[in-house]
């Protein structure tokens, strides 16, 4: 740094050698900042503002009116917001969402650690298996539940006659009780991949002296995944379960490829019903949703915030 | 398990499992190598539940309406029937949903590289002064605003500035992504020596210049992991493509498989070999580079 200053300083005002551009970037100093920077953060400050803020503030704003997403609006205060809480259909809405994003959790991590134990294991062939399991990581979510809502209503009940299953003869994707696991079941096989990949790196991050000792102290094979693996591992859990939660929190293709939020209402996530406020007249009052649904997943990151630091995880 | 692992080219597979047998590896001196065979059959099994899925799409793609019938659809064709391509080629208007769909992964791959990378460098390099602190904290607070919540003033808004479209979509990328490509990529950043720019700087280079020449180049690993996951997030939304694209002539792969949704439509053959074909291009390009692209989305998680 010193050394670009005094170079600078160094050199006459008039050299000709040195175009003046690059002489008083030379002069910069520990106070003094090339313009560039600013360039390379600004316009895509500007933009992010625009894009993203903006649109969040808007929102904000016209959940206080009565506005339907054309014509005339005026402030109504909070009544939107109080009607939510008496709005049955939303109230469902986030029921099923809630339910939906604890089990798909549970599932995809009890999935995810066993497939990556099992390619952190000493198998044959172990490249091309992990090939095929993070299969569904490239593949549209929207096509894969195109796919499997065939399979679900047509080839199950089919097989399911012939082996004489009646729970199964007729479409789970029509039975109200049902649908949620088969868009649970989708979720998992399109999403473990990924949380597969960071418990992965999880289990490499755990040191091989480790393992040896408990060999040496005569520690089962399930006794070591237990008291020695699973604890050390726990940071990657804790993201995989942060993440995923959020993530399920917000799901909308699997279910519009699979049930398209039927029977009835019974898997209308909080994001459909966010998103038919284009087209139900309901605009302002589908904000007002985006807001309270925007609080509760806010919290949930503080929540996880906290469990972070208080753990001390870190990566 | 940072950078000095992954560019180490012996051990290229290590973040994947596959270790290499340089006596790195953290159960070589346990039992020797022998293979467990029991959870080799487990997860050749467990495996299938990836492979009959595609299976079975290839199978129904290939069968007539007749073959489909009221069959488990599981059976392979024969003889099988080609034509289903065509028709969905045609039914679709694959070529112009393909090239839209291109147009909106490659500009927002790009997009994603040069703006995360640009804004990243800018506020590693200059971390001690207050404006680009602020910037870095702005930008992650978009990790915490939910695309659910901003998407209806957001679409309105697009609409007026006559952005929707393809092009629009790229902006909505770029700018989605950029706080989680930003975060990946100041790390990097933090890596390298600030002592390689200083002396290119001496020799005159203006500080585009040291991006361009000397940044840019050595961020290369990491373009690999935002690259991937830019290009996967693109090509496979749904949502923002289906919501701002106004044109339905312009629409992207996924969103035009919505077309065989209808409730008269039966023609399944038909559909399912639209979903290969919209499957394809991700699935050829993972089997083809899938060392690659693992190693490359690996680093994004061990981050």
């Amino acid at each position: 740094m010193t050394t670009t200053s005094e170079t600078a300083q160094a050199a006459p005002p008039a050299a000709s050698t040195v175009p003046p551009k690059a002489a008083s970037r030379a002069v910069r100093s520990k106070n003094r900042i090339d313009p560039t920077y600013y360039w390379m953060v600004v316009p895509v400050l500007a933009l992010f503002a625009f894009f993203i803020t903006l649109p969040a503030l808007v929102g904000v704003f016209f959940s206080l009116t009565n506005y339907a997403g054309y014509g005339d609006w005026k402030f109504i205060g909070l009544s939107n917001y109080v009607n939510i809480f008496k709005d049955p259909a939303i109230l469902q809405s986030y029921i099923f969402t809630f339910i939906f994003a604890l089990t798909t959790t549970v599932v995809v991590n009890i999935v995810a650690l066993a497939i990556a134990l099992g390619l952190n294991a000493k198998i044959k062939w172990r490249t091309g298996i992990r090939t095929v399991f993070f299969i569904p990581m490239v593949l549209s979510a929207l096509v894969v539940s195109f796919v499997f809502n065939y399979l679900f209503s047509n080839t199950l009940p089919v097989l399911a006659e012939r082996f004489g299953v009646t729970p199964l003869a007729t479409s789970i994707l029509a039975n109200e009780n049902l649908a949620w696991l088969a868009i649970v079941l989708v979720t998992v096989w399109q999403v473990a991949p990924g949380a597969t990949i960071i418990y992965l790196a999880g289990l490499q991050s755990v040191p091989a002296e480790v393992y040896e000792a408990a060999d040496l102290d005569g520690a089962g094979s399930f006794r070591q995944f237990l008291s020695l693996t699973l604890p050390l591992i726990l940071g990657y859990l804790v993201i995989n379960v942060i993440l995923g939660f959020k993530g399920f929190l917000g799901t909308y293709e699997i279910i519009v490829g699979l049930t398209g939020g039927g029977p009835g209402m019974a898997t209308q996530s909080v994001a459909m019903r966010i998103f038919s406020g284009f087209t139900g007249g309901d605009y302002s009052y589908q904000m007002a949703n985006a807001v309270i649904y925007f609080l509760i997943t806010l919290l949930i990151s503080v929540i996880q915030l906290r469990l972070i630091q208080r753990r001390g995880v870190s990566l | 398990m940072t950078a000095s692992t992954f560019s180490k080219p012996v051990n290229k597979m290590a973040p994947l499992g596959l270790k290499n047998r340089s006596g790195r590896t953290r159960k070589s001196g346990r039992e020797g190598y022998k293979v467990n065979w029991w959870l080799t059959a487990l997860m050749l099994v467990a495996s299938l539940t990836v492979l009959l899925p595609l299976y079975f799409t290839v199978a129904m793609a290939l069968k007539s309406p007749d073959q489909i019938g009221t069959g488990t659809g599981l059976a392979w064709p024969n003889p099988m029937n080609w034509d289903n391509f065509a028709a969905a080629y045609v039914a679709t208007n694959f070529p112009v949903a393909f090239m839209s769909t291109a147009f909106v992964t490659v500009f927002s791959v790009l997009g994603s590289l040069a703006c995360s990378s640009l804004v990243a460098y800018a506020i590693a390099r200059n971390w001690n002064r207050r404006f680009f602190r602020g910037s870095f904290v702005y930008l992650l607070s978009a990790m915490f605003i939910p695309f659910p919540v901003i998407i209806l003033p957001l679409i309105k808004q697009t609409a007026l500035l006559g952005l929707d479209n393809p092009g629009g979509v790229v902006f909505l990328h770029v700018l989605g992504g950029i706080s989680f490509n930003t975060l990946l990529y100041i790390a990097f950043v933090r890596s390298i020596p600030v002592e390689l720019e200083e002396s290119a700087r001496l020799d005159g280079a203006t500080t585009w210049q040291v991006f361009r020449k000397i940044i840019f180049p050595l961020l290369a690993p990491m373009n690999a992991t935002v690259g991937i996951f830019a290009f996967l997030g693109s090509w496979n939304d749904f949502l923002l493509p289906q919501m701002m694209i106004a044109d339905p002539a312009l629409q992207t792969l996924p969103v035009v498989q919505m077309l065989f949704q209808g409730e008269f439509n039966t023609n399944y053959s038909l559909a399912f070999a639209s979903y290969l074909m919209a499957m394809a291009p991700t699935l050829v390009v993972y089997i083809l580079a899938q060392r690659w692209v693992l190693s490359g989305v690996m680093r994004g998680a061990v981050k």
